[in-house]
């Protein structure tokens, strides 16, 4: 390997090798800095590495291309999707700081980990082989155990880490079981290797290896029937933990599953459009009805989540180069949604300390009126209504899948989406309708700013949207 | 004098824009004197439905009625390559919807005096329902006509939710799930319509052949294959939001709990979108379809117009029974629409603009006891003659002109939607006829009931005669009603040629000739 070959190769992955080698270098300044000092320093530090891996991501990486003989792969879909990993975990990590100070879990191995997690995601987005693969969504999965028992004198944080390991390592075993499967039917770890294998006559041991790895995938993004363990961890998990899990992974890993299904598996499409039907139907099932009985709002946006990842799910089985735009437009607005959502969450703070049912909301409108319009922008733009942005997300969703043939999943999506509607509007009338008297106390400066950015934003990014979508539409989307 | 401005996109938002402010000048001064903010609100919300009132009145004077295209025509490219924009539009159809919210707005404020809790907040939500229903009918392109459709759902949710009655919480969850449930589909519809097109422009969706692609669905040839599956989806959406029978449901709760204006508002424009609907996509875009379907309808429209006529009898709220008697009114507009002969199309336009009138006069009315009395209940009134002539008179008047009586705007659009179907149904025409002796009795009881006869209930001795307000805006009502029941050619001229362009692709005499 020539200096010059391998220096391009080196500035494609620019931005892991940024992430990584800073959170070593802050883990080891964790250790030499005193203790109260060292978690608003690292915090800080760590969204400087964010900021910079972010700037390498754009600039560093020029055009894509391959590097490591087709183990890692970057092009415009990756970048896009990078950049929206990095923002979500940098604002993740911005409204984490205020309430870990408050809560005295103000550690410097939070943002290490989060770095850590982000690192795995990264690669996840650019693998291009079945060990590149594992490896990323190992990295990232250790770390989120890790963050989802941060809090490890509070028994429910302790439960959620545990459930989400056993549930998490189960998975693995699935996707690792499934990717051996798919090696050794296809004799190449490469996905442009198996892209050639699976255009060959149908192999069920190929097939079966990719149901497992689509399994275990399907666990990473909570899609039902694989969705158990969401509620719990994010309602035991630290709010802003989960706040994290509900963004950033989630992006990485479904970017994951639409690449592996339509790169290496694009000919066995036969095969697996039904699996991601069936799982599409079950989570917008899952996720409509399992919420509208909960009283937690974070459980809430558990089921939240698993219903649009449901509807994520339309945009890979429409198998198409615009499906995956559609796939990053929807999930971008739902991340937008969501971080608004959780800012709010992360303001329902009383005098006596954090409160999370939704009944806490009542007057919120009145109380506390910017807060109130925040919400009630960010519940409608999460649950797809017009004129928000979140519509737009589900609009184009319906586009690709109409485009692809797909009718009846559309007709299901639409009438599960009404179902949806009843539990965000349920937000909306307990903060609305009803009254209380308990004040909430002022949120921290980062936790305010994000939360009402966000919801103006569901509002008026239309015009930005529309940018952003010519040029998705101009470049176009390969890899 | 209008020129190349976007005038259009003036009408629409400029209610958004006083919203706003409302609401920024209510925020800012948070702790300060809650009195204040709410004249200023309601004054701030007053000037500029008066403003949006005025310059749509001068659009319509510019509009040139003998032109059966769009005017005043916006057009910004959002998303080119697939073909979405932001455009928008007036024909004769849409000018006349357009300035009859802009007329009700303004009185559904003046009638909010009731209103003493949020003020700010309830005319912001006020505002913003009328940039969406403005919207609606000044759109031309489908995706920006669902988004104001849908979105509309909103700000009604919340009036009716924060300042409704009773059981407002059941109504609103009720309002806005039916009508979205209704509505979903039609999205679905919509983005195969532009996928078919390539477009989402109404203005060449309108000249678009859909085709009748054969289509079996569980063994069942479905007549006029794609197009009236098309039909259906949008047909789901309209007639809820109509509302036809049997998904009418929603609309006696959602009435019974809104406020005042919102019942005004929902009665005289919401109810109003689903005919738009039928006129601007169903009839014109799925032609063979509207054939195939007109039966249908028909027949749902008979049994809207007797059998809530019937319920309506049996009602003990009054508002209940306005809103059973609109349903019955939006019978006769079903009825005339898909009759598809020039007198049927434009009475139905006709019948609704004067249910707009009569309705929201007659919801202003309850209002006006309401207000006095906290209750609705029939029984609880009588002989209210006695203490509120003035009231006692504008509300006979009103109860006639909803009845259909000669010299109102109701007898005119009752009459012509039903000479428009005789000429191609004479059974459906008899049928609706039922309806209006129906009408005529359940009125009549209604008014006998609250207004005639001794005052019994001594809790009633106290009750005043309309304020000059109410005076004022029940006038001015009372004045359109006459004026458009003895002259309708001010409405009839303004659709003529929409009407001749409308029913162009099917085999009838042009409209011009009927009145």
């Amino acid at each position: 390997m020539t200096p010059e070959l391998l220096s391009s190769q080196l500035s494609l992955i620019a931005p892991e090798m940024i992430l990584s080698l800073g959170a070593m270098a802050l883990l080891m300044l964790g250790v030499f800095v005193k203790e109260d000092l060292a978690g608003r320093l690292i915090e800080w530090l760590s969204l400087a590495v964010i900021l910079l891996a972010g700037i390498a991501t754009l600039v560093l990486t020029g055009e894509g291309g391959t590097a490591f003989n087709g183990a890692f792969v970057l092009g415009p879909l990756s970048i896009f999707a990078k950049v929206a990993v990095l923002a979500a975990a940098g604002i993740t990590l911005l409204l984490a700081g205020p309430y870990l100070h408050k809560e005295g879990l103000m550690k410097p191995e939070y943002p290490i980990l989060a770095l850590l997690a982000v690192t795995g995601m990264m690669i996840m987005i650019s693998a291009n082989d079945l060990i590149t693969m594992y490896m990323g969504v190992e990295l990232q999965s250790l770390a989120l155990y890790v963050l989802a028992a941060f809090n490890r004198d509070s028994l429910r944080a302790s439960e959620a880490g545990l459930k989400y390991f056993v549930l998490g390592a189960l998975s693995s075993g699935l996707l690792l079981y499934g990717a051996s499967l798919v090696y050794g039917f296809a004799g190449a770890t490469g996905f442009t290797e198996i892209a050639i294998a699976a255009s060959g006559e149908t192999n069920i041991g190929l097939t079966v290896g990719l149901v497992f790895v689509i399994s275990g995938l399907a666990f990473k993004i909570s899609a039902a029937p694989f969705h158990m363990w969401t509620p719990d961890v994010y309602e035991g998990a630290p709010t802003p933990v989960t706040a994290f899990f509900a963004t950033a992974p989630k992006m990485a890993a479904i970017v994951l599953l639409a690449r592996v299904l339509t790169e290496p598996f694009a000919a066995m499409h036969d095969q697996w459009v039904d699996v991601v039907w069936i799982i599409s139907v079950l989570s917008m099932g899952v996720g409509a009805f399992g919420a509208l009985t909960q009283q937690n709002i974070k459980r809430l946006m558990a089921y939240s989540s698993i219903g649009n990842m449901g509807y994520a799910l339309i945009a890979i089985a429409a198998a198409s180069e615009t499906g995956l735009w559609a796939l990053l437009v929807f999930m971008t607005l739902y991340m937008l949604g969501v971080i608004g959502a959780f800012g709010v969450i992360l303001s329902m703070r009383t005098r006596e300390g954090m409160v999370e049912q939704i009944e806490d909301l009542a007057g919120l409108a009145q109380r506390n009126p910017g807060l109130g319009w925040t919400m009630t922008a960010l519940m409608f733009s999460i649950g797809g209504l017009p004129f928000l942005v979140g519509f737009f997300g589900k609009f184009f969703l319906l586009y690709v899948a109409v485009d692809s043939g797909l009718i009846y999943l559309s007709v299901l999506a639409v009438l599960f989406s009404v179902v949806s509607a009843a539990y965000y509007l349920r937000v909306v009338k307990v903060m609305w309708f009803d009254n209380s008297d308990v004040e909430f106390v002022s949120a921290p400066a980062s936790v305010f700013w994000v939360t009402r950015v966000a919801g103006l934003a569901t509002v008026v990014a239309l015009l930005p949207l529309g940018w952003l979508l010519h040029r998705a539409l101009t470049v176009g989307l390969p890899a | 004098m209008i020129g190349d401005n976007p005038i259009l996109s003036l009408i629409t938002f400029l209610p958004t824009v006083a919203a706003v402010l409302i609401l920024a000048i209510r925020y800012m001064g948070r702790n300060e004197d809650e009195a204040k903010f709410a004249s200023n609100a309601r004054y701030g919300a007053l000037f500029a439905t008066v403003v949006t009132f005025i310059i749509s009145v001068l659009m319509a004077l510019e509009f040139d009625a003998s032109n059966p295209d769009f005017q005043f025509v916006e057009e910004v490219t959002w998303l080119a390559q697939i073909g979405l924009g932001y455009r928008l539009g007036v024909d004769g159809l849409s000018v006349l919807l357009i300035v009859l919210t802009t007329f009700l707005m303004p009185l559904a404020i003046l009638a909010s005096g009731a209103i003493k809790t949020r003020v700010a907040e309830y005319m912001a939500a006020f505002l913003m329902l009328e940039t969406l229903m403005i919207g609606v009918f000044a759109s031309l392109d489908l995706v920006l006509f669902y988004i104001f459709f849908e979105g509309g759902l909103i700000p009604m949710f919340i009036i009716i939710g924060v300042w409704g009655g009773q059981n407002r919480v059941y109504a609103a969850f009720k309002f806005f799930l039916y009508t979205l449930f209704g509505s979903v589909l039609m999205l679905v519809a919509m983005i195969f319509m532009f996928l078919q097109a390539g477009t989402t422009d109404i203005t060449v969706l309108l000249e678009y052949d859909f085709p009748q692609t054969a289509v079996n669905l569980w063994l069942w040839d479905i007549p006029g294959g794609i197009q009236s599956l098309l039909w259906l989806a949008f047909f789901a959406s309209f007639a809820v939001k109509m509302p036809m029978w049997p998904v009418h449901t929603w609309l006696p709760d959602a009435h019974v709990q809104a406020p005042t204006a919102g019942s005004v508002i929902l009665a005289g424009v919401l109810l109003k979108m689903g005919g738009y609907g039928f006129l601007r996509f169903s009839i014109p875009m799925f032609p063979e379809a509207s054939v195939i379907f007109a039966p249908l309808v028909f027949t749902l429209s008979i049994i809207a117009i007797v059998v809530t006529s019937l319920i309506a009898f049996r009602q003990e709220d009054i508002k209940k029974l306005i809103a059973y008697s609109s349903v019955a009114h939006m019978g006769f507009v079903t009825m005339g629409l898909f009759a598809l002969t020039p007198l049927g199309v434009q009475g139905a336009i006709f019948q609704m603009i004067s249910h707009g009138l009569i309705s929201g006069a007659l919801f202003l009315c309850v209002g006006v006891i309401y207000d006095r009395m906290h209750t609705r209940e029939i029984a609880f009134y009588g002989g209210l003659v006695n203490r509120m002539p003035v009231f006692a008179a504008i509300f006979g008047f009103f109860a006639m002109a909803n009845v259909g009586l000669p010299g109102t705007s109701g007898f005119i659009g009752e009459i012509m939607t039903m000479v428009g179907t005789f000429q191609v149904a004479p059974h459906v025409a008899a049928g609706a006829a039922l309806g209006v002796i129906f009408s005529a009795a359940y009125m009549l009881t209604l008014y006998r009931k609250v207004v005639l006869g001794e005052m019994t209930n001594p809790k009633l001795e106290t009750i005043s005669d309309v304020t000059w307000r109410e005076g004022a805006i029940l006038g001015i009502l009372v004045f359109f009603t006459l004026y458009f029941g003895f002259f309708s050619t001010p409405i009839t001229d303004m659709t003529a040629a929409y009407t001749d362009n409308l029913l162009s692709s099917f085999d009838v005499a042009p409209a011009t000739s009927a009145h």
